[in-house]
């Protein structure tokens, strides 16, 4: 008797639901991030970049009208993400859901958006398992294997013999150690010595004195963004590194805008591989800086760009179905789209629905405009290595 | 206060263990969220959980005088039992709520030798090092518990193979709310009971309690242990009804809000502190529903408002109203 | 001179740094047992003022500490008079409570004002790099931490024991009753260190940004590692507080240099062995 009231309770909301929303015409899409918190400022600026899409290509597609309902995630907290996402759906109607910088909430909403049917757009967590969650899942962002270990076999092939690596000690940290050593191991480098910061760590003066001592070419190191970036940094001057002996690699979040601000010259020479920089040298994108800058007063970075380029993937996907707004229109939509975004060509790989796009290598320089990533090497679609060599 | 003559002993407890019209008020009420608010049953759900957790810290706090801010390394641990469990194939909700309890009772039970022995600062500091310790183990066995990514592969099944956990939280919310009723009664049961005020003996002068004969340290451990195993139980429920179990189930965080909304609700008489919870979570839901970024602004707000204008937080301020009404008539 | 000799120096800095942020709350818990768990908004406000110095009106780095110092005790002081006053007598639970409501709205407000990003701060010329002595290399900023630090240490035990106003505060932790009875007036003579101890924070919080970052989440973020150095230490001991705070330092480092698979235990682990052994801190009293 409680699963039949269940089902026509459910079925009942579900109609309602549909019915009002194709009633008024409006696409409605959850978008889950952290808008307060630790990760508050990742959530900012994802949401400016959603924001920005909006504004330049307004809020109507596909004879529809495009409604946000933001939900705060506030950090880490995977319950707190699926309720959120069931909520969008049941409460708010939903039919799409967004956002996702934390890859513990991406997961757990994973599972919803499978068993609602509804299309979900990662705009930011690079775990690779992400998208094999849930048959609706796409990314517009990057994973973790597709940057380091392209910075690998980069580094090996790049007269780098010998590397220590030192990186954070959690999941995406792990991850990055993973990939980086598998991509430089293959290119033919070695790994003289690897160690695991503690996630909450300020200092790293021990950590870079161990690093020093064992003399390698390069130092890898992957920390998230925030406070640490100018610490290391520091660290890596106070203990006396020769930088013109050692070179330093790591991704994106180690020459972050803040970071180097925080650093100062200090910065100069580290080589970092990353997806997007504001620095990145296209008309197209200098267009969406400016119009960025006058926006919000700040600079994009990777977390505006996978909320830019997730709006578009929307709006796109929208427009191929013709307003249809069921999951499996949207994914089928999805599969494949490419076009050309401020920061390169980028596609969805049709089979694994994740993003395929160029990755930059880039050292911090000193420009007319200060200090700023200048991208000096790429490679041309990448796809997902973690996923691809499973095949 | 009302002044009443009894018999015996026996008459006391029986007095205190009838049930209050309120009581059954309160109860009743708890069902019409399946009427009055179908669309918010997932975070129903949550809140029951979050009360049975808060119930647990009530047990040591509220009526013990144990402060810990550690309290959720057994709600962790009762999430991490259930969700390896069931990762490994065994998914049955009720006996996994059964051995989430058991596991993170005997961590309570070998942790109670430690806590016992401790007042003051040092007992919520050191609570508060077993937590930090315990989330940075499970960081590092991220083999086992899947570390920052979280648990992966919790699959729940049905209750007694005819309630599914669906997407619009019915199943959930009825389950949690069971699973809370019957845990407050045993908790109700216990505390109207010797060794209920045996524990507030010990709160209210530890040091006086054994030259009136009661074992105060066997007494500390036996609640601290009951309340692990309830904070275990709290886990195991959230466990299987969102199907995902991460660090921060372990984590400082965790443990800071529980402690919070048991204070905000006033500690020491049971309905407190899933006063506390209920209140605490429907605002924060709200809150930052209204405003994302700034919502932690009216929550601080809020909380200073309640220890400013209720001293006893607000079930404290609630019996104070009753009280002047009644008066007042 | 080994390596890790360097890596001790930093480790020293950073207790020094420590040290700072957490004696006044030890000072203040131990006098009058107000469990001010807003301690380290006052550091944070004293930072966030060091930014708007230094970056919107172009202040040189020096001259914005005591300033830091003085916003810090200020705000401290009418917090004081508004609120924590009608709170000595409450429980503790009451005092936690209001003093995290309290740092809620204080993370909130600063996010509001200054967003959630990590505030750039550009060190003056003179307080960049490093130095050689015997082949390692030292950070000049660090030194200039410790000195301040040292200088600010000897300070305040002179003045508490070399003062009047020192005694009258050494008598009023040791026991307030008593000096109650003796005439000292013990409300006044805590408004005063809760405001030298809120001030101190303050320039702790300032001093921290260019080793720890600042953002609205510093608050909390710092909290614990101050709680571990106040209960470590003993309530109501600057003795206490510096060694607990150098300990901590120290052992982090040399931990994290020679077993870094331990590096976040070991903070931890020290904190609870070292309080079973010492429930009451190392120079803690009672």
């Amino acid at each position: 008797m409680r699963k039949i009231l269940c089902g026509l309770a459910g079925a009942a909301l579900v109609v309602f639901g549909a019915a009002a929303a194709n009633a008024q015409g409006t696409v409605k899409i959850g978008v889950i991030i952290s808008y307060s918190g630790q990760f508050a400022d990742t959530g900012a600026q994802m949401d400016n970049g959603i924001k920005l899409y909006m504004k330049q290509h307004g809020d109507t597609v596909a004879g529809k009208k495009i409604e946000l309902v933001r939900k705060d995630n506030g950090g880490i907290a995977p319950d707190v993400a699926k309720r959120l996402a069931q909520e969008a759906i049941v409460r708010d109607g939903a039919d799409i859901l967004a956002g996702f910088e934390l890859t513990p909430n991406a997961l757990a909403v994973g599972d919803v958006s499978a068993e609602a049917k509804k299309f979900m757009v990662v705009m930011n967590a690079a775990t690779s398992v992400i998208t094999t969650k849930s048959p609706y899942i796409a990314r517009t962002s990057t994973t973790t294997p597709q940057l380091n270990y392209t910075l690998g076999v980069w580094a090996a092939k790049n007269g780098i013999k010998k590397v220590y690596s030192m990186v954070s000690d959690y999941g995406p940290g792990i991850d990055a150690e993973t990939w980086f050593q598998k991509g430089f191991k293959d290119g033919g480098g070695q790994i003289v010595g690897s160690v695991r910061f503690p996630v909450a760590n300020p200092d790293f003066s021990a950590f870079i004195q161990a690093a020093k001592d064992a003399n390698p070419d390069a130092i890898y190191i992957w920390i998230p963004g925030g406070a640490q970036p100018a610490a290391v940094g520091k660290a890596i001057a106070e203990r006396g590194i020769d930088r013109s002996k050692t070179k330093i690699l790591g991704q994106d979040a180690l020459t972050f805008e803040s970071a180097l601000q925080g650093m100062g010259d200090l910065g100069l020479g580290i080589i970092t591989v990353s997806n997007y920089d504001f620095n990145h040298d296209s008309p197209l994108n200098h267009d969406f800086v400016k119009a960025y800058n006058d926006e919000f007063h700040r600079n994009p970075d990777i977390f505006s760009i996978g909320g830019y380029d997730g709006m578009h993937l929307i709006y796109e996907s929208l427009k191929k179905t013709g307003g249809k707004t069921d999951g499996d229109s949207l994914i089928a939509a999805a599969k494949g789209m490419s076009w050309e975004s401020p920061r390169g060509p980028m596609s969805i790989d049709p089979e694994t629905r994740d993003v395929v796009q160029t990755v930059y290598i880039r050292r911090v320089e000193k420009t007319p405009n200060g200090l700023r990533n200048v991208e000096f090497d790429k490679v041309l679609n990448v796809k997902d290595p973690a996923k691809a060599m499973k095949n | 206060m009302t002044t009443e003559t009894f018999a015996g002993p026996q008459d006391f407890f029986q007095a205190q263990l009838r049930w209050h019209w309120i009581e059954i008020a309160f109860w009743l009420a708890m069902l019409l969220p399946f009427v009055l608010t179908p669309n918010y049953l997932v975070l129903a759900s949550q809140i029951a959980i979050t009360a049975l957790f808060v119930l647990s810290l009530d047990l040591i706090l509220g009526f013990s005088g144990i402060v810990s801010l550690g309290h959720a390394a057994y709600f962790g641990v009762g999430s991490y039992t259930v969700g390896l469990v069931s990762k490994w194939g065994w998914g049955e909700p009720l006996t996994g709520l059964l051995l989430g309890g058991i596991a993170a009772g005997l961590f309570g039970y070998l942790t109670s030798f430690i806590i016992a022995r401790f007042r003051h600062l040092a007992l919520i500091m050191i609570t508060l090092g077993i937590g930090l310790l315990l989330v940075e183990a499970a960081n590092s066995a991220s083999w086992l518990t899947g570390g920052f990514d979280g648990l992966q592969g919790i699959h729940t099944w049905r209750i007694f193979n005819t309630f599914r956990f669906d997407l619009y939280g019915y199943t959930a919310y009825g389950y949690s709310l069971a699973v809370l009723f019957v845990v407050f009664l045993v908790a109700r049961r216990l505390i109207h009971s010797p060794f209920g005020l045996a524990l507030r003996g010990i709160r209210e002068n530890g040091q006086r309690m054994p030259a009136i004969g009661a074992a105060t340290g066997q007494h500390i451990r036996t609640i601290y242990t009951i309340a692990a195993i309830i904070a275990g139980i709290a886990g195991a429920t959230l466990a299987e009804t969102t199907e995902t179990v991460s660090l921060e189930s372990l984590g400082f965080q965790r443990s800071a809000d529980v402690l919070v909304m048991l204070i905000l609700g006033g500690t020491g008489r049971l309905y407190g502190g899933l006063l506390g919870a209920i209140v605490y979570m429907v605002a924060r839901d709200q809150f930052s529903g209204l405003n994302p970024q700034y919502w932690y602004f009216w929550i601080g707000l809020l909380l200073i408002a309640v220890v400013v204008l209720l001293p006893n937080g607000i079930l404290g301020g609630l019996t104070l109203l009753a009280r002047r009404l009644k008066v007042a008539s | 001179m080994p390596p890790v000799f360097g890596v001790l120096f930093d480790g020293v800095a950073y207790g020094m740094l420590l040290f700072l942020m957490s004696v006044g709350l030890s000072v203040t818990l131990g006098m009058m047992n107000f469990v001010n768990l807003a301690h380290c908004s006052f550091a944070m406000l004293g930072g966030y003022v060091t930014i708007t110095l230094m970056n919107a009106m172009g202040w040189p780095f020096l001259a914005t500490l005591p300033i830091a110092f003085i916003a810090a005790a200020a705000a401290s002081v009418v917090l004081e008079r508004v609120f924590f006053r009608r709170f000595y007598n409450a429980s503790e639970l009451d005092q936690c409570l209001l003093t995290i409501g309290i740092v809620f709205v204080s993370i909130a407000t600063a996010a509001y004002i200054y967003g959630t990003d990590q505030q750039p701060l550009q060190l003056p010329t003179y307080l960049h790099g490093s130095f050689n002595y015997a082949g390692l290399s030292f950070a000049v900023y660090r030194l200039f931490l410790i000195v301040v630090a040292v200088v600010i240490t000897v300070a305040l035990v002179l003045g508490l024991e070399a003062t009047r106003f020192g005694a009258q505060v050494r008598a009023a932790v040791n026991n307030q009753r008593m000096a109650r009875g003796l005439g000292i007036n013990v409300d006044g003579l805590f408004a005063i260190t809760f405001a030298l101890g809120s001030g101190l924070a303050g320039l702790g919080g300032a001093l921290a940004i260019a080793m720890l970052g600042l953002d609205p989440s510093f608050a909390f973020t710092y909290l614990i590692y101050v709680l571990i150095v106040v209960s470590v230490g003993g309530l109501g001991s600057i003795a206490g507080s510096f060694a607990a705070a150098m300990l901590l330092g120290v052992s982090d480092m040399a931990g994290k240099y020679y077993v870094p698979a331990f590096g976040s235990f070991l903070i931890y682990l020290v904190m609870l062995l070292l309080l079973i052994w010492r429930p009451t801190g190392i120079f803690g009293r009672r």
